[in-house]
């Protein structure tokens, strides 16, 4: 009977509001947002930021209106003044202590983890790009083999071939990025039906992705380890394109288009004599 | 293959004498930091003349005194932050003749004409200002005062003519007309060829809004300043209001700049795609992470004081308890616009994630989310500022409840088509999704139009629930104001470094090729600390202006006892 006249009045405080609610976020984000079909675990930085972004607008509601900032206060103010709330206080410089210290020491803490680093997934690609010394201009360029719509089945059954006979073992049975050896990557081989893959890119830069691999990555995309091989020393121009061909296929992604006409875009250099 | 050659020779050929060295910090961070304090400098005295004149209008049409002496305090601002800027402009100069000696001449070589003609409405400008200024007290009523009024119309446009010309070298250095290439003989181009490039009016125009926001935050920084300063209830209740003023103009102009930004945006991708993916998807994108954080922390500050304020005026409870729901989509707008798509990960969590994108997360990190979130945020923003608008008034007209019911609908029915193409661009290409963040902005700008059109018509001989009691705010709404105008100085300054770093080892964009040492582009978090100092050096300096600015008025202010409608005391004559 007692009871719940005192959650009821804690649950109305402003001060145990905001801690319910920063508590509740917590949850959510950390342990529900994972159990969410096709979810995964939130990474600490993502983390961090939804933390804080929730604490800004609690700080925002308890001091937008001086009644509500007043009673938010009073919890903090009475543990730091008041004689009776002596061990409470006690307690609360030990606590904020051990905490600052625990931080502090998983900040220096020596971990066998690579750490995180910032990597352009999609660099800028080069206006134009040699492949086996035939010079081909990326920008405005459509894949080739679909100026043949009758062909396409044959290039289709071509680029399931070399998917299977060259892709397969890191990029997996569903183009899911979970092939055999995935796991033994650092960054992990792409995922073709994530749409933040090759549904977000023209089929020109997917050509140089495949074509040039990990070593051909531009330092912008530093510090990059990417075990993609430049497949251009392993496979045709055709052959590369009709795969491309087969991972919108079987992908059912659309590729990006080029907003202007072929060639209307270009910046009519890097055009040399040549 | 033959222009690469040529890239190469012109490489060494400018080995000897191209370069100067500085000490200590290095010839590209000494330019940087003068050309940056010298932009917010310029952005300052650029921003404060429009909403000077345009309070100055308010005060003659209006026939209302506070609104006159407002422009006159914005104005004496001016003064001395114009000395600031035109120094810290000769400093950007000097420097850039003796650090970059060859790529200055070869400016020169091409703008020399438009930049005789900066010196002289540099000039045109400095009078007119001092015109402005001084004449204030000698033609303050009748036809005088229209044609001191005039002045400050005539100080605006040199202004913008100067703006105009300077932004022409720097859009030139990116997006240079496409028959100019390294061969060039500079003195063949002609000038007015080279100022029209592709993204000078997009920046023209870009430029010229987010100065009157900036403008704004920092008048209202200055206003919270002397607000925490003043010793008396009427000092108080005047820099209240002018903090609310400034911080009304800054919040409104923002809602339109980032039309303005995706204009230039576009304009880029349109001249050189891989320079417009380097800036959004490549290196450069993690700034935009970074701004996403800035703008949440700008509508949420915005909103914040809007909401405080509603306790200074008699009426506003009403509206109180709504303010928690609009917080409540301010942060969910928050947390999806600040999602990366690319998330910063271990390799445990990279490894559960399947790669850097986060299969459930990950669709916030895409720009349907970003759009819907924004444009949600800004509805929101709009909403507040409604309600704190109506907070003391209570309309008469016999059609205010329908009216109220049709402006709910509209609020209704725009965010009902920011969420339905938000929601159907997951499933159409990216060409056609990208065309959806217009009709979302549309939706969101009507509504913003139509719902102050009827709010205007529904408040006509509304009946007062008593005067808003200016000055009666808390110190931490001021605060607030301050945390605007360090984050607008910030993002001008981050992103600012985004628009001239996609040139990556280019002076002007495959033109004329940076053979310096400090060719290879800045990493990100040395360009933050970068920007951050130039932010601490620019904010430092304007809290100079603003001490002076009290220094010089201490003598002139003075109490009248008058508080109706805020805006007490009076400055007598010098």
């Amino acid at each position: 009977m007692t009871a719940a006249p005192a959650v009821r009045r804690y649950a109305a405080h402003p001060f145990w509001q905001a801690v319910g609610i920063l508590v509740l976020a917590y949850i959510v984000v950390v342990w529900v947002v994972p159990l969410l079909p096709g979810s995964a675990i939130v990474p600490k930085s993502v983390v961090l930021q939804y933390m804080v972004t929730v604490l800004v607008g609690l700080l925002i509601y308890v001091s937008d209106n001086e009644e509500r900032w007043a009673r938010f206060k009073e919890p903090i103010e009475a543990v730091l003044v008041e004689p009776r709330l002596r061990v409470a206080r006690a307690a609360l410089l030990v606590v904020v202590t051990v905490l600052v210290g625990l931080i502090a020491y998983g900040q220096v803490a020596t971990t066998v983890a690579a750490p995180p680093n910032l990597r352009s997934i999609h660099p800028a690609p080069p206006t134009e790009i040699t492949f086996r010394g035939k010079s081909i201009t990326l920008t405005g360029l459509e894949n080739p083999l679909r100026a043949h719509p009758e062909s396409l089945p044959l290039y289709l059954a071509e680029g399931k071939g070399v998917y299977y006979r060259n892709c397969l073992p890191c990029h997996g049975d569903h183009l899911d990025g979970q092939g055999h050896f995935a796991s033994g990557f650092n960054p992990l081989p792409a995922n073709f039906q994530d749409n933040g893959t090759i549904a977000q890119l023209t089929e020109s830069f997917v050509f140089w992705r495949v074509a040039k691999g990990g070593p051909g990555l531009p330092r912008e995309g530093t510090p990059w380890n990417s075990a993609m091989p430049q497949w251009e020393d392993f496979l045709t121009e055709r052959e590369i394109w009709s795969v491309i061909l087969f991972l919108y296929d079987q992908t059912g992604w659309k590729p990006r288009r080029w907003e202007t006409e072929p060639g209307k875009g270009e910046s009519g250099k890097g055009k040399g004599d040549d | 293959m033959t222009e690469h050659l040529l890239l190469g020779l012109q490489a060494a050929a400018d080995t000897t004498r191209a370069y100067g060295e500085f000490p200590l910090i290095g010839a590209r961070a000494a330019v940087w930091i003068a050309a940056e304090v010298h932009l917010m400098f310029a952005a300052f005295v650029l921003g404060v003349p429009m909403f000077a004149v345009v309070a100055e209008a308010i005060g003659i049409f209006g026939k209302d005194q506070r609104y006159d002496r407002l422009a006159k305090e914005f104005t004496r601002l001016l003064l001395v932050a114009y000395s600031a800027t035109a120094i810290w402009g000769a400093v950007l100069v000097f420097f850039l003749a003796t650090l970059y000696p060859k790529f200055w001449a070869y400016l020169t070589a091409v703008f020399g004409p438009s930049m005789w003609a900066y010196a002289g409405l540099f000039f045109c400008e400095s009078f007119t200002l001092y015109l402005y200024y001084y004449g204030w007290d000698r033609w303050k009523y009748g036809r005088p005062k229209l044609g001191h009024w005039s002045l400050g119309l005539l100080l605006n446009l040199w202004g913008t003519i100067v703006m105009f010309i300077a932004n022409s070298w720097l859009t030139y250095m990116m997006t240079p007309p496409r028959d100019i290439t390294p061969t060039t003989d500079p003195a063949t181009i002609k000038l007015w060829h080279a100022i029209a490039n592709a993204t000078w009016m997009p920046i023209n125009v870009h430029r010229l809004i987010a100065n009157v926001v900036f403008g704004g935050a920092i008048v209202a920084a200055y206003a919270s300043y002397r607000f925490l300063a003043a010793k008396t209830d009427e000092e108080r209740a005047h820099y209240d209001w002018m903090g609310y003023v400034g911080n009304f103009i800054a919040i409104s102009a923002l809602i339109v700049l980032p039309f303005a930004g995706y204009w230039l945006g576009r304009e880029i991708y349109q001249y050189d795609q891989s320079m417009g993916i380097t800036m959004m998807g490549g290196f450069m994108s993690w700034l935009w992470v970074i701004q996403a954080f800035l703008i949440a922390v700008l509508f949420l500050t915005g909103n914040y004081y809007l909401w405080i304020g509603m306790g200074r005026i008699p009426g506003a409870e009403r509206f109180r308890p709504y303010t928690k729901y609009l917080l409540i989509v301010l942060v969910l707008g928050a947390i999806v616009w600040g999602t990366p798509h690319t998330m910063i990960a271990d390799s445990k969590e990279l490894a559960a994630m399947g790669g850097s994108h986060h299969p459930f997360l990950g669709a916030l990190g895409v720009m349907s989310a970003k759009n819907t979130a924004v444009n949600l945020m800004i509805l929101t923003t709009f909403l507040s500022f409604l309600l704190y608008r109506r907070a003391n008034t209570r309309p008469v007209v016999p059609w205010a409840k329908s009216g109220t019911m049709i402006q709910g609908a509209m609020f209704a029915l725009a965010a009902g088509v920011v969420l339905f193409y938000g929601i159907r661009g997951y499933f159409v290409e990216a060409i056609v999704r990208i065309g959806f963040s217009v009709y979302q902005v549309l939706a969101v700008l009507g509504c913003i139009v139509a719902v102050t059109v009827i709010d205007v018509l529904m408040g006509r001989g509304a009946q007062s629930l008593g005067a808003i009691q200016w000055g009666k705010m808390p110190p931490r709404s001021q605060y607030a104001l301050f945390i605007l105008a360090v984050t607008f100085t910030w993002l001008m300054g981050l992103m600012g470094f985004a628009r001239s770093g996609i040139r990556q080892y280019w002076h002007v964009w495959q033109v004329v090729q940076d053979t310096s040492k400090y060719a290879a582009t800045p990493a990100l978090g040395y360009a933050s600390k970068m920007i951050s100092l130039c932010v601490l050096i620019f904010l430092t300096l304007v809290g100079f202006v603003f001490w002076l600015g009290g220094l010089a008025e201490k003598s002139t202010f003075v109490a009248t006892g008058d508080r109706e409608g805020g805006g007490g005391g009076r400055h007598v004559g010098h």
